[in-house]
């Protein structure tokens, strides 16, 4: 035996070991340095008017009450129009089509639409939604979510549709249950977990959108539920509050950075604890 | 028992009385296809009514191919058709016009690993009792109860009917699929290696299951365990690379085959 050799290879190990230590270690430290002053800033100015009062005019002491209904608003509305379409689309390729040349092209295209810009999605909304319709609108930064909402969707629903056994289907079928009723019946509850990650998981990544909010509800200064008019959101209200000089702005931009994250947070926690049931169950 | 050597199993059935034989289905001259390779060559073969039979043979010999056109589970997949004849009482089961949900009504299936669906016990046998079937809820209860019954689960489950059915052992779940099989009434029911993940016990009670529900319907069994097909069937078929080489009363298979592969795959020889 050469001990030279086996000495050579501990060296290399450790070095490949620090290396990737140091490389985890660096990714991780800018996530806690940025959590941290997210925290430390954030936290100050959390009080009960964050949530009860509207953005105030510059110089003055204010809430983020309507960026905050208007974010909610607009998430629900662009989830409940993206997922059933997300939804449907994943079960035609898991389940109708899943040997079409279709479905491979659709699955291209999108994995493109999953890693698409969303100042583009942004863009396209404001082309086909708000420039026909002459004003920014609520309704149009719903859309432009929806559009984000999609490829998540319809990513997590076919991957979580195929992973249902094809025995557990030809037991459905065996006792003459038809395709659509052995599709809603069996394979949607066998992955009803996954599939209700994939939507929230796509409610995660489009509460924290800014870029096809700005083109497409703009702002508001005032809480509205009108659909038809442009609505604060939270993304949009921190873009604006934080690039101005005002010291009251500034600080509502780091604690409504601070609510964006927290709920991201346990909403990710959450559809974690719904994909670990799913394995154990 | 002429041939019989130390491994041939033991035959239970006794000789079945030939007069009194109904075809409930024929398969005439069937081949089967997985894309362009033939799984199955020119197969002719009757099942009798309430008669159970079993089908035999080394893996890869196309029992379970053949088991799969009866119900026409192979449509699920593209790229398989067969050719020929399958007659359910007559009727063309191959026929590009025929409902397949209703042949599967008719025609059911148990699997070889337990497949309860993701709901409760109840609603496992209520769910395909109420696809074809305007019930009561007391009757559907009723029907659950005597399904149950049927598959020798109900005493062990009565009282937990409300738990999923994924909480039942192996046993207990193959037992359940047998019971939901038999809920929607069908007139045949194919068992393709429905013991081969349980054990000894599990597949003891599951044998005298088959051997109770010949009365009500036709079976047809494939089975890797020759003490098995011995046991249960009335009828044995022997399959080789997807050729059907014999076909007859179960213990003429077991005591005297008539073509020198069957008799090596009986005494265990080979496969």
């Amino acid at each position: 035996m050469d001990l030279a050799i086996y000495s050579r290879r501990r060296r290399r190990n450790a070095i490949m070991v620090t290396a990737s230590l140091a490389a985890t270690g660096i990714g991780l430290a800018w996530l806690a340095v940025i959590l941290f002053g997210l925290f430390w800033e954030g936290f100050s100015g959390l009080s009960l008017k964050v949530f009860t009062e509207m953005t105030p005019p510059p110089g003055s002491d204010g809430g983020l009450l309507n960026a905050i209904s208007g974010s909610l608003i607009m998430t629900v509305l662009g989830v409940a129009i993206g997922t059933p379409i997300g939804l449907l689309a994943g079960t035609y390729m898991a389940e109708y089509g899943r040997h079409d040349k279709l479905t491979s092209i659709v699955r291209f295209i999108n994995d493109i639409l999953l890693s698409a810009p969303s100042i583009v999605v942004g863009l396209f909304i404001y082309q086909i939604v708000v420039r026909p319709m002459g004003h920014f609108s609520a309704l149009a930064g719903a859309i432009s979510l929806a559009v984000l909402v999609i490829p998540v969707v319809v990513r997590t629903t076919e991957d979580m549709l195929v992973l249902v056994p094809n025995t557990l289907r030809e037991a459905a079928v065996s006792i003459g249950l038809p395709r659509s009723l052995m599709i809603r019946n069996i394979a949607y509850r066998a992955a009803l977990s996954g599939i209700v990650t994939g939507v929230l998981l796509a409610v995660a990544r489009v509460s924290g959108e800014t870029a096809p909010l700005l083109f497409t509800a703009l702002n508001n200064q005032f809480f509205s539920p009108n659909l038809n008019a442009p609505m604060a959101s939270l993304p949009a209200v921190i873009f604006q509050f934080a690039l101005s000089p005002y010291k009251e702005w500034q600080s509502l931009a780091w604690t409504g950075a601070l609510i964006i994250t927290l709920s991201v947070l346990a909403l990710s926690i959450v559809a974690r604890a719904l994909a670990a049931s799913r394995k154990t169950s | 028992m002429n041939v019989a050597s130390v491994s041939t199993p033991i035959v239970a059935q006794t000789p079945v009385d030939q007069s009194a034989l109904v075809p409930k289905i024929s398969i005439k001259n069937l081949d089967f296809f997985y894309g362009d390779s033939k799984a199955l060559k020119n197969i002719n073969l009757p099942l009798y009514a309430n008669k159970a039979t079993a089908f035999i043979g080394p893996s890869g010999c196309g029992k379970s191919t053949l088991l799969r056109v009866l119900n026409r589970m192979y449509d699920l997949y593209p790229g398989q058709h067969a050719v020929g004849e399958v007659t359910l009482d007559g009727e063309n089961v191959l026929s590009s016009r025929l409902d397949l949900n209703l042949l599967r009504a008719r025609v059911g299936m148990v699997f070889q690993k337990p497949t309860p669906f993701p709901m409760s016990i109840y609603e496992n046998i209520a769910f395909g009792i109420r696809l074809y079937e305007r019930l009561s809820k007391r009757e559907i209860d009723d029907r659950v109860e005597h399904s149950l019954r049927r598959a020798a689960l109900w005493e062990e489950v009565k009282d937990k009917l409300a738990a999923s059915g994924l909480s039942l052992s192996g046993g207990q779940q193959q037992r359940l699929c047998i019971a939901r099989t038999v809920a929607v009434r069908p007139e045949v029911i194919l068992f393709d290696e429905p013991c081969s993940a349980l054990d000894p016990i599990s597949t003891a009670k599951i044998e005298t299951l088959i051997d109770e529900l010949k009365e009500d319907y036709t079976i047809a069994i494939v089975t890797h365990n020759m003490q098995q097909a011995a046991r249960v069937s009335d009828f044995t078929a022997f399959m080789y690379l997807g050729e059907l080489i014999e076909f007859g009363d179960t213990s003429k298979i077991f005591t005297s085959p008539g073509d020198r592969r069957t008799q090596d795959y009986i005494t265990g020889r080979f496969g």
